[in-house]
């Protein structure tokens, strides 16, 4: 998989068949992105569980905080990590000795460790680095539109209005990860001067 | 569902409209309300948190707005955009959120008239400092970057004169000096040059003008390429310190790639004001619809046009970068080959004297302010746009006594030269 730029199609296949979502590093603080992203992605009605051993014993949203992914009473389809760069590696390794494996590693806006993804692509696990599962869906549905972001895809059919709960499609025409090239390499090349 | 892009007339056409999920309604509904329910108190406070996607109050957002912001987005090919009540609005906001009080940034001193008077006197006002570059000299560019430059803004094609400034150049020297590279790209619109593709950051527009199109409605529009990393060095930090505002969010972590137009949106549209009424961006909208066809209309026309001018014994020189004579042929061929636009100006041998003549005895080009319009217009900048500029100012930038500024429109091209013809020749 090309980390640069990734197609609309990997993505949303991603979001279209993942359901339960383990969130590492997920916050309780209410201006933390990792709240934001847990908060709607529970709401768009994803199993979420939040994962974050200074908070055992708490709940996110009515979700009890676990220590680890080990602690986990159930398979889980994606792994959505919360932590910088240098983080990434341990996770990883704690995520590649599940059983079964999940099917998905995601790391989060600013996030990437090639070295990581590589070793969990050699074992069938998709991986997605530097992006946010809640601006992805947000983008691929159009919901995101409302504030102006360039969701680059099309649809003339008539949009659902979006409720609590609901699953928005993100089966939308796409316009292809070209159109934003001039974001994506920049940050390629950030990612090659660091 | 496949991964294909849509052409550039496509995208002009459906961008960021899609059928109304009440009504079905096919044209984008004008939203005209200042507010919007909340589901609950959950809800109204999630969005006040900007932790929900959604529509508060149309100063912050307007749904029949965010068609508008998306289509130009995409056309531009941004990440995401914010429209406002003008072009010049658009500029404050954006500085707003680059420089603090002391701060300085270069401009390009060939700029329309209104720009270089809002950066002379009301910016300085505000404490932003502006440095003047020449854009026919990339090195001055380079020595006017202090420790206080917080950013670079050019033309892409410059009024009066229409001349093609080189944004890959100066694009390499804001990258050098670490500062985004912010291009007014209204004389180009999209479907001549995409700035983003050169190496612009942020691109801003007078929507007033070819994108609106039909000289009906005002608006302006800021278009943010994802391209500039705020985080870094503190320099920037209405986007990457704890915002007081927002219960200590930093934009640039939270919003990524597009965290400069949320910035604009949220601490400047917010709190500065200057909301794009829903009517102005229905207008403006439907005239984007037919931008590729009219744009390739008014270029084809201001070829002809600058043609038959420059071949007219009354005329002493045109400056229209699409004749393979101009000065700016070659950096047209590279940035807008498909047209040099449609404004640039001429002198009369007869001076000062002859151009109002000329302009007093026109029948089908109105004499106004503006530029952009289905109509063909004319104007003597010297005395007008460019009026609050000193005589040596005038000169530097395009606007000289003897220099006539035309907007051609995209009538038959024959009665545009026919009218020329009448008036230069009594």
């Amino acid at each position: 998989m090309n980390h640069d730029a990734y197609p609309d199609n990997y993505i949303r296949g991603i979001l279209n068949s993942v359901k339960s979502i383990a969130m590492v590093g997920a916050s309780p603080v209410n201006v933390r992105p990792s709240y934001f992203a847990f908060k709607y992605l529970a709401q768009r009605g994803y199993d979420m569980i939040p994962v974050n051993p200074g908070h055992v014993g708490k709940e996110l949203l009515g979700k009890p905080f676990v220590a680890s992914l080990a602690d986990i009473d159930r398979p889980i389809d994606m792994i959505d990590i919360f932590r910088n760069s240098s983080h990434i590696m341990p996770v990883v390794e704690e995520a590649l000795t599940l059983d079964p494996l999940p099917k998905v590693i995601w790391m989060q806006l600013g996030a990437r460790d090639d070295a990581a993804a590589a070793k969990a692509e050699s074992v069938g696990i998709k991986v997605v680095m530097n992006r946010c599962p809640k601006i992805e869906y947000g983008r691929l549905s159009s919901e995101i539109s409302w504030m102006g972001v360039n969701s680059r895809t099309l649809s003339s059919k008539r949009a659902p209005a979006p409720t609590q709960g609901m699953r928005l499609s993100l089966n939308r025409m796409s316009v292809g990860g070209g159109d934003t090239a001039a974001s994506d390499r920049a940050a390629k090349n950030k990612t090659e001067q660091s | 569902m496949s991964d294909r892009l849509p052409g550039f007339s496509t995208l002009a056409v459906h961008a960021g409209a899609q059928p109304d999920p009440t009504t079905g309604a096919r044209a984008t509904p004008i939203y005209q309300t200042t507010s919007f329910v909340f589901n609950d108190a959950d809800h109204a406070a999630s969005l006040f948190g900007l932790q929900a996607f959604g529509n508060i109050y149309t100063r912050i957002g307007n749904p029949t707005n965010a068609v508008l912001e998306e289509r130009v987005a995409a056309l531009e090919g941004g990440t995401a955009a914010l429209a406002v009540a003008s072009g010049h609005a658009a500029q404050v906001v954006i500085l707003q959120q680059l420089l603090q009080p002391g701060d300085e940034f270069i401009a390009a001193r060939k700029l329309y008239g209104g720009s270089i008077n809002q950066f002379t006197h009301a910016f300085k006002s505000f404490g932003w400092n502006v440095v003047w570059a020449d854009p026919d000299d990339i090195a001055s560019f380079e020595r006017a970057v202090t420790p206080r430059t917080k950013a670079i803004f050019i033309e892409s094609i410059a009024n009066p004169a229409g001349s093609i400034t080189d944004i890959e150049a100066i694009s390499t020297v804001a990258r050098k000096a670490g500062v985004p590279l912010i291009v007014d790209n209204t004389l180009a619109s999209p479907y001549l040059i995409r700035p983003i593709d050169h190496g612009a950051d942020i691109v801003v527009h007078s929507l007033t003008k070819f994108l609106g199109g039909h000289g009906n409605s005002l608006g302006g529009i800021i278009v943010d390429a994802g391209t500039f990393d705020w985080s870094t060095g503190g320099k920037y930090p209405m986007l990457s310190e704890p915002r007081p505002e927002y219960h200590g969010i930093r934009l640039q972590e939270t919003f990524g790639n597009f965290a400069f137009a949320i910035a604009c949106r949220v601490l400047g549209l917010r709190d500065l004001g200057p909301a794009l009424s829903p009517f102005n961006a229905f207008m403006i909208l439907t005239g984007i619809e037919t931008l590729p066809l009219r744009m390739q209309k008014h270029c084809d026309n201001a070829k002809a046009v600058a043609e038959f001018l420059a071949g007219h014994p009354a005329v002493a020189s045109v400056s229209y970068a699409g004749l393979p004579s101009d000065k700016y042929h070659q950096l047209a061929r590279k940035y807008a080959p498909k047209g040099a636009g449609a404004v640039f100006t001429f002198s009369l041998k007869g001076g000062y004297d002859a151009g109002v003549n000329l302009v007093s005895k026109l029948q089908l080009f109105s004499h106004l302010a503006n530029v952009g319009d289905t109509r063909s217009l004319v104007i003597h900048p010297a005395s007008t746009t460019h009026s609050q500029l000193d005589d040596a100012a005038k000169v530097k930038s395009g606007a000289g006594p003897d220099v006539v500024r035309l907007s051609i429109g995209i009538e038959d091209k024959e009665d545009l030269i026919a009218d020329l013809e009448q008036a230069l020749g009594a």
